[in-house]
């Protein structure tokens, strides 16, 4: 198969033949992964909600972290596309076993499966598929340790530019844990490719990479400060195991510092939304007033969620099926 | 490629009155009073725009995407520019006025028609083109037609607009696979 020899995920044509990393990718592709995106809102309001654009593929997903969101979403959006899908449940079968990722996926392949969508605890595991997976086979990263979650990051793009048209000019305020996020990650390459004005991280010093700043964004640790004037406010979800490892003191002193309130969505701009990637702690990251309240658009980024992961999955699965007939 | 002006935006809206006239005589003729129209983008739906304001149509006209319904997405990937498909009424047991550009291998109404039914169940479909021309691959057939030019098979036509429309024909080229609409123009 002709791979770009930059990119893995992209063929020399600059077509996506996996779909791992914002990084590397091009304004064109994320705007053309949007474009894509609005075209399949449409079907799950239909009759029949589903296209036959994939029929006769196979996707499988495998999951070796749990998620219910992103697994569901990633299944609903292949049977959608008239894809079958497989549902692994990896942790509790063949590598409890000793059976080692290859040799799961060589079996997998064997059943001639043409996309993984993968969740793995460790950084790095969609991108060993992709390299060790047979041609036309897809890959698709549904999070991959501190890494990335292109997915969630593309949903959260596509809210946006639903609610703001376009991302030149807006100020966006990721909030929360940082420095363990692979969907902050992903979101802050989106945002910054996509040409936003500024992309503010707003956390205490134990919740940030030493390196912050390289990500291209604005450091703040003052919450007040920080969300002044946006029009975007990202929180990211506290992972309660982080408190034990002394980086918080406590889930009430966090929500004190960093809880969104009412009060503190007052300081944004007034068109401001609210977003999260679920699932939501009530009372740590935000008051159960903003989750519910008007300018929250969380459940709209749920429903988002299927329709761009229809597009990437066609994407993908298109291109695979043209290269390796090249 | 080399492409030749076919007709001018007059000539090509003096089509669609044409089409208008035949249209209204067999929706007469059938006793369809208040019908559905739907245009295939994107060319479809700027004759579908003329013909519905021609026919004082009130249902608001829908336009149909068929990029997830094509029979070559295995050949050609994705469409890059694809939009959504908009069919703002239900169509359940209403009478359908499927309206596009060029009709030719037949390919795209085959798409369009899974996709209609992918949203109800019509009572009737009737299909309006402007141009109806040789190289059908499926029995497909137009019910309205407003020209029928003869030409070659590495011929193609194809309406350019949508302001100004016209008719533009040209030679067969290097088919490139990130311009679908090179593949099957109806």
């Amino acid at each position: 198969m002709k791979r770009s020899p930059h990119n893995l995920q992209l063929d020399e044509a600059g077509r996506l033949l996996h779909f791992l990393t914002i990084d590397g990718l091009s304004r064109e592709m994320l705007t053309e992964i949007l474009d894509t995106t609005e075209g399949f809102t449409g079907v799950s309001e239909r009759t029949v909600k589903k296209v036959p654009l994939c029929r006769g593929k196979v996707v499988a997903n495998l999951f070796f972290e749990t998620s219910t969101r992103t697994r569901t979403t990633f299944e609903l959006a292949a049977k959608r596309l008239s894809a079958d899908v497989l549902n692994l449940n990896i942790s509790a079968s063949a590598t409890s076993k000793g059976e080692t990722l290859l040799d799961t996926l060589r079996n997998l392949e064997a059943m001639h499966v043409d996309m993984f969508v993968v969740r793995h605890a460790s950084s790095g595991t969609a991108h060993f598929i992709a390299r060790h997976a047979d041609p036309g086979v897809g890959v698709m990263n549904a999070g991959d340790g501190r890494h990335a979650h292109p997915t969630q990051a593309m949903l959260d793009m596509f809210t946006i530019r639903r609610h703001k048209g376009e991302f030149s000019g807006l100020r966006v305020a990721i909030v929360g844990d940082i420095l363990h996020s692979r969907v902050a990650r992903s979101q802050i390459l989106a945002l910054n490719t996509l040409g936003v004005s500024e992309v503010r991280v707003i956390a205490p010093r134990t919740l940030l990479p030493s390196d912050a700043r390289s990500l291209g964004v604005h450091v703040y640790h003052d919450m007040e400060k920080g969300i002044r004037d946006v029009d975007v406010i990202i929180m990211l979800r506290l992972q309660r195991e982080r408190m034990q490892g002394a980086l918080l003191p406590s889930e009430h002193e966090y929500f004190r510092l960093y809880g969104l309130t009412e009060k503190r969505v007052a300081a944004a701009d007034s068109e401001v939304i609210v977003m999260h990637p679920g699932p939501i702690n009530r009372g740590v990251e935000m008051d159960t007033k903003v989750a519910d309240g008007s300018k929250s658009v969380i459940l709209q980024q749920v429903s988002y969620g299927i329709a761009v992961r229809m597009a990437v999955i066609s994407m993908v699965i298109g291109s695979q099926n043209l290269t390796t007939q090249g | 490629m080399q492409v030749i002006q076919f007709m001018e935006a007059d000539a090509v809206e003096s089509l669609v009155d044409v089409m208008a006239g035949k249209l209204w005589s067999l929706l007469n003729a059938q006793d369809i009073k208040t019908p559905l129209m739907v245009g295939i983008r994107t060319g479809g739906v700027w004759v579908a725009e003329m013909l519905h304001a021609e026919l004082g149509l009130t249902d608001p006209l829908g336009a149909l995407d068929i990029s997830f319904y094509r029979d070559d997405f295995t050949r050609i990937g994705m469409n890059p520019e694809v939009r959504p498909s908009d069919l703002p009424i239900p169509v359940d047991d209403r009478h359908i006025i499927l309206v596009d550009d060029v009709l030719h291998t037949g390919r795209t109404i085959r798409a369009a028609l899974n996709e209609i039914f992918d949203y109800g169940r019509p009572a009737s479909v009737i299909l309006a083109t402007l141009v109806d021309r040789s190289g059908r691959e499926l029995p497909i057939h137009p019910d309205v037609v407003g020209l029928r030019p003869s030409l070659d098979r590495d011929q193609h036509i194809t309406l350019t607009g949508p302001d100004p429309l016209g008719l533009v024909i040209g030679k067969e080229s290097n088919r490139s696979s990130r311009n679908p609409e090179s593949e099957i123009e109806a």
